[in-house]
């Protein structure tokens, strides 16, 4: 298809990280798929199109296809970021596709984070600790709406693991609860209904899974798809934490 | 490893809202419960809903005077009558409390701030003093086809906040998530339900999950619409499907399909009515207003079929914008300010700029109507059981409860999720501690066996024909095209035709890849035969009912007709037939006579018979159809707001 309109569409080379480890004969290799370029095309879109046509044991997750769900982090050209919002026009014709690391392996492009999320909101107890069970009857407990906006901001993290895959400490440290955990934390931390005191939080927060186990490279930040910022949140861990040790002596 | 047959006290087929909050519900009342997700469940579609949910808290000033009361009201015109009243009274009453509730877990709602307030409504800025006495109760904003403010949000991520939340309850609750895991029967016994075959999305093996009480929540059934959907790529009707292919337990009202006025062209991606409601226009290619002719009262926020009908049709009087991927409309929110965008906004300017490369403060969004929610589902009585099956659930999206008729009000599913976790989800629980667990494994043995046999039977299809891609792709284009926004006889017919074709070429379907593991294609392979049927059973069921209501538009039969078609259609698959057959019961008990929405169309076709002739028949013809007795009496719970003898 080529017109004066639309220029002959590039040629994209996709050399794609292929492991099935349900398969005795699968060996982790690098396979190459070579598909034409179309406008507005994502990785969501591209993918798609490789699995449809080139090879339908490709391996990956998409959901929402709409940068809201977190399925779809994976490596593009080494770096972690969401495939459904990756523009093809935004890389080179070369395109190196790699599964996250730091999450086991499902298959090819798939990673088991939801394993991973669940376990950092079992471990930080990753829910409301409210004062008094809820009364049906009862007008809704008042909350500034600027309070209400700062929680919101940290509620935006969509566990889509970049910021997991990112980390230097987290690769080498299966325990650090890394910038998704960090801010959960910090989110409820901040959060005027959760009971919990600085002295509750001392145990989480500040071991070497916790925020003081961060090298401070910021990757993390770098490559958050929802631009948290994550910066803030570890210097508010610090200073809430760093608060609770003084005041304790 | 996993073994082929675990049990459990309940049993819920579906990880986002309505499926987490029904569990709580179960795990709160001592039943052991269990939840099968496809996907880890923070990112089921449930995170996808953007600009509110309603309740009738009536905290600030443009929703002075709202009511549960008025609610119902407005989500009774909403549905074209086609709704259950009293369920869409207890949905009502119950909204205020879930909405609460969701607070107490933990959801950030957007507060009033006391003083003055700028708004922008129906085309001007407006100063609104919001009492100081109101200042951090829980806000609301406008949507569509309602009388007050009622929509309660966190800026565009409501869903997502509210998913969070409840599910931050499941995992302190220790409620087990089997995620990456798609039901692919129901075990039954023509009478009663029993739990389901699943597949372990992993590595491929099935296992069977046995349960006092299965509830199905696993959304709706967009994607049958293909690309031309708002829907996540997981929303297959799975929970749908698997009803139908029980013969026994019908399915409410399919042919009753929303299409959302506003996703973003040409990805289908939503843009949420939360931006009209705060402001924004739809303009044509001449850059008017043309929704302030088509509806000058409601404007921009008439209820969605209506918005996406005038939408349709001025793209067909030839005012739609030109694109090389087909006509759209814009949607102007420039006027409401960068601020306003990047607060309570924000997840729709992170859209625009990801998915279109625009800025909305600055640049026209383009827009057009697209697929979006399915009224219909699993039919179900006012407690969440599904007609002609004892121990089978369904809530949410995936059920026709049914408090949305033929139109769904924006916000009003994601309130429906909550509210119908609760109240269904009480009624599970105490089926569930009044029942005993048959763990028949004999009837479990046979449905993996039959599982497992069907799947080899898939594999060892040999020769060459279409993939089973190909064939969705047909799919979509046949309901897009035919039973879409604007429908008529002789398309309808000839989807119904199609469709079939479509289900026999389905059937010899031959696989590229039979390695093992997950295997997505066969995993594809196997939800397929679903999607093809319920598309079968909507374009049937669209094309019997020769009358418009609500989203089901016939150009062949514009006016509602309430003298014949009061009534929910019914659809069943039995065993071996190749075609579904439809029925129709009445539409429930009415307190709210049948009357002018107050949007759209005025014109009708008037019912005979009185409110109380209606009503005096209901139970008989919903008990014929298979409605299982509910806990309390049919009635129970409608109130008599409206004058109407019930």
């Amino acid at each position: 298809m080529t017109d004066k309109n639309n220029p002959r569409p590039r040629r994209l080379r996709f050399e794609i990280f292929r492991y099935n480890p349900e398969d005795p004969e699968s060996k982790p290799h690098i396979e190459t798929f070579e598909i034409d370029e179309r406008p507005y095309m994502t990785l969501y879109m591209a993918l798609s199109e490789i699995r449809e046509t080139l090879d339908a044991s490709l391996q990956f997750d998409f959901a929402c296809r709409s940068a809201i769900c977190g399925s779809c982090g994976m490596l593009v050209n080494g770096r972690p970021a969401l495939g459904c919002r990756t523009l093809t026009a935004d890389l080179p014709e070369e395109i190196r596709l790699h599964p996250l690391p730091a999450f086991k392996l499902i298959g090819d492009l798939s990673v088991d984070t939801g394993i991973w999320f669940r376990e950092m909101a079992e471990r930080t107890e990753a829910w409301i600790h409210e004062q008094l069970p809820f009364d049906p009857d009862a007008e809704e407990q008042r909350m500034s709406d600027d309070i209400a906006a700062a929680i919101y901001e940290g509620d935006r993290c969509i566990e889509c693991g970049c910021c997991v895959a990112s980390c230097g400490v987290a690769n080498v440290n299966p325990e650090f609860l890394a910038g998704a955990g960090l801010n959960r934390i910090a989110r409820f931390m901040m959060d005027p209904r959760d009971g919990r005191t600085d002295a509750d939080w001392f145990e989480v927060v500040a071991g070497d899974q916790g925020v003081f186990g961060c090298v401070g490279m910021m990757a993390c930040a770098d490559v958050c798809p929802k631009e948290l910022p994550l910066l803030d949140v570890y210097a508010y861990l610090r200073r809430r934490t760093l608060g609770t040790k003084i005041a304790s002596g | 490893m996993t073994p082929q047959v675990i049990t459990t006290d309940v049993l819920v087929i579906g990880g986002g809202l309505a499926g987490e909050r029904c569990a709580m519900e179960a795990a709160a009342a001592g039943q052991e419960a269990v939840i099968l997700s496809l996907v880890p469940p923070r990112r089921s579609h449930s995170c996808a809903a953007q600009g509110g949910m309603q309740a009738a808290l009536g905290n600030c000033v443009k929703a002075e005077g709202d009511s549960p009361q008025v609610h119902f009201l407005d989500t009774v015109r909403g549905s074209d009558w086609g709704a259950d009243q009293e369920v869409a009274n207890i949905f009502a009453e119950e909204a205020p409390i879930a909405v609460r509730e969701l607070a107490h877990f933990g959801v950030p709602w957007t507060r009033v701030r006391g003083g003055t307030n700028i708004y922008f409504i129906k085309g001007e800025f407006v100063d609104i003093e919001e009492p100081l006495e109101n200042d951090g109760l829980i806000t609301h904003r406008d949507f569509g086809g309602t009388a007050k403010w009622r929509a309660c949000y966190a800026a565009a991520g409501t869903g997502h906040a509210a998913l969070y939340a409840v599910d931050s309850e499941v995992v302190r609750l220790g409620i087990t998530v089997r995620d990456r895991a798609e039901a692919v029967s129901l075990i039954h016994d023509g009478t009663r339900c029993h739990g389901v075959v699943a597949r372990c999305l992993r590595t491929g093996t099935y296992f069977a999950v046995m349960a006092k009480a299965t509830v199905i929540a696993t959304g709706g059934y967009g994607r049958i619409y293909g690309g031309y959907t708002t829907n996540a790529t997981i929303n297959y009707g799975t929970g749908a499907a698997l009803a139908l292919n029980t013969g026994v337990v019908p399915l409410g009202n399919m042919e009753a399909v929303q299409f959302h006025p506003t996703a973003l062209s040409p990805s289908g991606i939503l843009i949420t009515e939360g931006c009209r409601g705060d402001g924004g226009y739809l303009l044509d290619k001449n850059l008017h207003r043309f929704m302030v002719d088509a509806e000058p009262e409601k404007q921009e926020l008439a209820s969605r079929d209506v918005v996406s009908r005038h939408m349709m049709q001025c793209i067909q009087d030839g005012n739609g914008v030109d694109s090389p991927n087909g006509r759209h409309l814009w949607l102007d929110i420039r006027h409401l300010g960068e601020e306003h965008l990047t607060t309570k906004l924000l997840e729709v300017f992170d859209i625009c700029r990801d998915f279109a490369g625009i800025n909305p403060a600055h640049d026209l969004i383009p827009v057009r109507p697209t697929q979006h929610y399915s009224m219909g589902g699993v039919r179900v009585n006012k407690d969440g059981e599904a007609y002609g099956m004892a121990g089978l659930y369904a809530v949410g999206e995936a059920a026709c409860w049914d408090m949305h008729g033929f139109n769904r009000l924006g916000g009003n599913s994601l309130a429906e999720t909550l509210v119908a976790g609760r109240v269904v989800g009480a009624r599970v629980a105490e089926y569930a501690s009044g029942a005993t667990l048959h763990a028949n494994t004999g009837l479990a043995f046979d449905a993996l066996n039959a599982e497992e046999q069907r799947t080899q039977s898939l594999l060892s299809r040999e020769g060459s024909s279409r993939s089973v891609y190909e064939i969705r792709d047909s799919l979509g284009e046949i309901m897009i095209g035919k039973v879409g926004i604007f429908r008529n006889g002789a398309d309808l017919s000839s989807a119904v035709d199609e469709l079939k074709v479509l289900i026999f070429e389905c059937d010899k379907a031959v696989l590229k890849q039979k390695g093992p593991g997950a295997n997505p294609e066969l995993a594809f392979a196997l939800r397929l035969p679903g999607m093809l049927r319920l598309a079968l059973t909507v374009a049937m069921g669209a094309l019997a009912r020769t009358e418009s209501r609500g989203a089901h538009f016939r150009v062949d039969y514009p006016l509602r007709n309430d003298q014949d078609w009061l009534s929910r259609t019914l659809v069943r698959w039995q065993q071996n037939a190749g075609e579904p057959t439809l029925s129709y019961e009445r539409v429930g008990l009415m307190d709210l006579p049948p009357g002018h929405r107050g949007y759209g169309s005025d014109e009708r076709i008037e019912m005979e018979a009185s409110l109380e002739e209606y009503n005096e028949g209901v139970l008989d013809s919903q008990s014929a159809e298979g409605r299982l007795e509910s806990s309390e009496a049919m009635g129970s719970k409608l109130r008599r707001y409206s004058g109407g003898a019930a």
